[in-house]
């Protein structure tokens, strides 16, 4: 096996300056959006009192829970030694702060007085899972900026393993914290599980994964690298597990539900006649971001297939969106039961379902997020040696005697 | 060795005199001062304010503790009702089995274990020694995490610019607001707008009182007839409680 | 061209520390509304004390009022609705500014100062007396 050789893409292209300045118009439209979000009040979102986060926070959950995922690929070959990861460890550390850079954009741009950003990071309620989130974030920027350091620089090179597992052993910590936002919540019948937060790791796999597919894919065929198929088929058969994976938990937490007769109610809602979330469960979650990739990544006329595997990540995604959406606003869209056994009915939309149409400055500036980690992705790769010049079977495969 | 024992006796006797006095003296101050706080006193845990609200006194279509409210606190609405603040409204419930008819007002439960201020990053989100919940909106960033930890969904956020305010309720955009028990009012001795003006109304379906205070006129109604919490499972021990639930 | 490169440099750099100049000359010192009534002179502190640790004093208090519960009425105490009771006046037409005009008592300082305050986000800018609230806007149904 040869030394695998890092270098810069050269980024002299118009396309390239095409991506980043499309990448940049993105941006800038979500901030005009935040700023006419801000400016005017949250009256003109979607969000109220009964739908209190919206559509900026299930793409930042999206993005925090993928960011998480995709630092997996470093941390199999820097924390399990497996060899053929480790050419790919860079670019997954440098997607995974990506990601998590613009989930967070989002959210802090979403907040009701995003001028108080100083108050947050300052003032701390250590029982308040978010406080400790907020450190866990700041925290996997440090930890996995010290991994890339440690994987570029070769005096740090031994090093690499223990900061490896340091930010192994982080993003579990900070993705049990991003599914503990919810966990903890006792007030509603959809979340109050300790479930949320193991099933936020294993959601994290397979969205980390797919993104990660897709990014890497991506940038060798534009800058027509070689990317042999050892290192596909593998990273294929590693998105079929993590798929199957977060199916099994989706299973283990509604068929609990369903045993609790007080989350009846919720669970008849999400699965049954919830309107637009029972059709995002079914038809998303499942079917689109688990069953059809499953059937996909395992029948054997697809194997080879480089777009059928495109296509199985951006379904994977779009699946993974469906399940934020369902969990964070069908879960406020259920009304809280407050009396149970009772109909209820009051002024403030107690008792019943409540509304809840996205509007566009809020999609706006969910997908900046998405352009906000691209774009970090896209000019990174430019400034520094992220990608291996070859990723052909002969550079990477430890076994390959051809 | 007999004026050995008298003297430690005595010393005894003196030290315990002493310890006596300096522990029955506080009770016996703080009672006096449990009737009216000074301005510059701070709230004490001393006195648990609470309230107690008797469903069965609660006509169905009266809004008097609504409206009292949004008086009170110039709770303008913008035409919007699912984004326009609300402290307190009136809930209708109909029981599915038996098809009973309950009127009540429910506003923030002000919990002795309160799940917002748990969960609140910055501790905006708080509780006043005297069991009141509040949001300290000088350092609210406006997350709604406690929005959604609230059982009771008692907090509203401010959707809009809001101009002229009172001085009761400093309430601006992007911030955070519940029910305060008209601190304002509570800390001069008064009760809150709500309870007014059910009492004025001659309804009489709402106390306002001191928990901690056994005399006092809810303490004494809840030792006779008891008070259920709202969602009782959750352990929270409320300082609102309902009669007839 | 060394020598050539320092001069340019040195008659550009003179250029731009003009533009200042020409900024300050054009900022006007504000005129900050003398209270009128009894003794004309801030109850709390004196005047140049105020100046300087006014925003110390408030948030102090407000941490007071808030969290403890002292209420800043009573005499000597840093109450922001007292400073305002005072300070903020109709002016000689019988209007009163809002914290959105350039006349208010803490905005034109502030301004000049280009200090931003968000005090007025959430706390009235002038005395409940001069605010009139219709009752139609009130309660919400």
């Amino acid at each position: 096996m040869k030394k695998i050789e890092y270098t810069k893409i050269k980024g002299h292209s118009v396309p390239y300056f095409g991506l980043l300045g499309g990448l940049g118009f993105m941006i800038l439209l979500g901030l005009l959006a935040t700023w006419y979000m801000e400016h005017n009040g949250h009256y003109v979102t979607g969000m109220t009192n009964q739908i209190v986060w919206g559509m900026p926070h299930v793409f930042a959950i999206f993005l925090i829970v993928a960011a998480s995922g995709a630092l997996n690929v470093a941390s199999i070959a820097s924390v399990f030694g497996k060899k053929i990861y480790d050419p790919l460890s860079r670019l997954s550390a440098l997607l995974s702060i990506a990601l998590l850079a613009g989930g967070l954009v989002v959210l802090l741009l979403d907040l009701g007085r995003p001028d108080r950003l100083i108050v947050a990071i300052t003032k701390y309620n250590f029982k308040s899972i978010f406080a400790w989130n907020i450190i866990l974030y700041t925290g996997f920027f440090a930890i996995v900026g010290a991994y890339i350091w440690m994987m570029m620089d070769h005096n740090m090179y031994k090093f690499k393993k223990k900061v490896g597992l340091l930010a192994f052993v982080w993003r579990l910590i900070l993705t049990t914290g991003t599914g503990s936002i919810f966990g903890f919540l006792v007030a509603r019948s959809a979340y109050d599980a300790a479930l949320m937060a193991p099933m936020f790791i294993v959601m994290s796999f397979g969205f980390g994964l797919a993104i990660f597919i897709l990014v890497l894919m991506a940038a060798y065929n534009w800058t027509d690298r070689e990317l042999g198929d050892a290192v596909v088929a593998r990273l294929r058969s590693l998105l079929g597990v993590f798929v199957a994976a977060s199916l099994y938990f989706t299973i283990v937490y509604h068929i609990t539900n369903l045993y609790i007769t007080e989350h009846h109610g919720v669970e008849k809602f999400i699965l049954m006649d919830g309107g637009i979330y029972t059709n995002l469960f079914w038809f998303g979650q499942v079917l689109i971001g688990g069953l059809i990739p499953l059937a996909l990544i395992y029948a054997p006329f697809v194997r080879t297939c480089r777009k059928t595997l495109g296509l199985i990540s951006t379904m994977i995604i779009i699946g993974g969106m469906c399940q934020v959406y369902v969990i964070v606003i069908g879960g406020q869209a259920y009304p809280m039961e407050i009396f149970p056994g009772y109909e209820v009915s009051s002024s403030f939309f107690d008792g019943m379902v409540n509304k809840y149409s996205p509007s566009l400055p809020e999609i706006i500036l969910g997908i900046s997020g998405m352009a906000v980690s691209l774009l970090l992705v896209t000019f990174a790769i430019k400034a520094l040696a992220f990608l291996p010049s070859s990723l052909a079977d002969s550079a990477v495969d430890p076994h390959a005697a051809k | 060795m007999s004026d050995q024992i008298n003297d430690s006796r005595r010393n005894f006797l003196s030290k315990a005199a002493v310890a006596g006095s300096i522990t029955i003296a506080p009770g016996v101050f703080l009672h006096q001062t449990a009737q009216a706080k000074p301005d510059e006193q701070a709230v004490s845990n001393s006195t648990r304010w609470g309230m107690l609200i008797d469903t069965d006194k609660c006509a169905k279509g009266c809004t008097g503790c609504v409206d009292a409210c949004n008086n009170e606190h110039a709770l303008t609405g913008f035409d919007r009702p699912e984004s326009d603040a609300q402290y307190i409204r009136k809930v209708s419930l109909v029981e599915k089995q038996t098809g009973h008819e309950i009127s009540l007002p429910l506003m923030c439960q002000h919990c002795e274990k309160p799940p917002c201020v748990d969960v609140c990053p910055t501790g905006a989100s708080m509780k006043r020694e005297d069991g009141i919940v509040l949001v300290d909106k000088h350092i609210c960033i406006g997350c709604r995490y406690c929005m959604m930890a609230c059982p009771y969904k008692a907090r509203s956020f401010v959707h809009e610019k809001i101009e002229d305010q009172t001085l009761s309720a400093p309430r601006g955009k992007g911030t955070v607001e519940s029910c305060t028990m008209c601190t304002h009012r509570v800390d001069k001795d008064g009760i809150p707008a709500c309870v007014e003006a059910c009492t004025e109304d001659d309804h009489n379906a709402m106390t306002f009182g001191d928990l901690n205070d056994p005399d006092s006129a809810i303490s004494q109604e809840l030792k006779k007839h008891g008070g259920k919490q709202i969602r009782a499972d959750l352990q929270l021990n409320t300082g609102v409680r309902y009669r007839g639930l | 061209m060394t020598k050539r490169f320092l001069q340019l440099s040195l008659i550009l750099t003179g250029l731009i520390m003009l533009f200042p100049l020409q900024g300050m000359a054009e900022t006007p010192f504000p005129t900050i509304h003398e209270p009128e009534g009894a003794g004309v002179k801030c109850v709390v502190e004196d005047e140049d004390v105020m100046r300087r640790n006014h925003m110390d004093y408030i948030q102090h208090q407000r941490d007071k009022t808030m969290r403890e519960g002292i209420r800043a009425e009573s005499d000597g105490s840093y109450s922001l609705s007292k400073c305002i009771d005072c300070h903020v006046e109709a002016n000689d037409q019988g209007v009163v500014p809002t914290h959105n005009d350039k006349e208010h008592f803490c905005v034109a300082c502030h301004e000049y100062a280009a200090v931003q305050i968000d005090c007025f986000q959430c706390h009235a800018d002038r005395p409940q007396k001069f605010i009139k609230r219709a009752a139609k806007d009130m309660g919400g149904e």
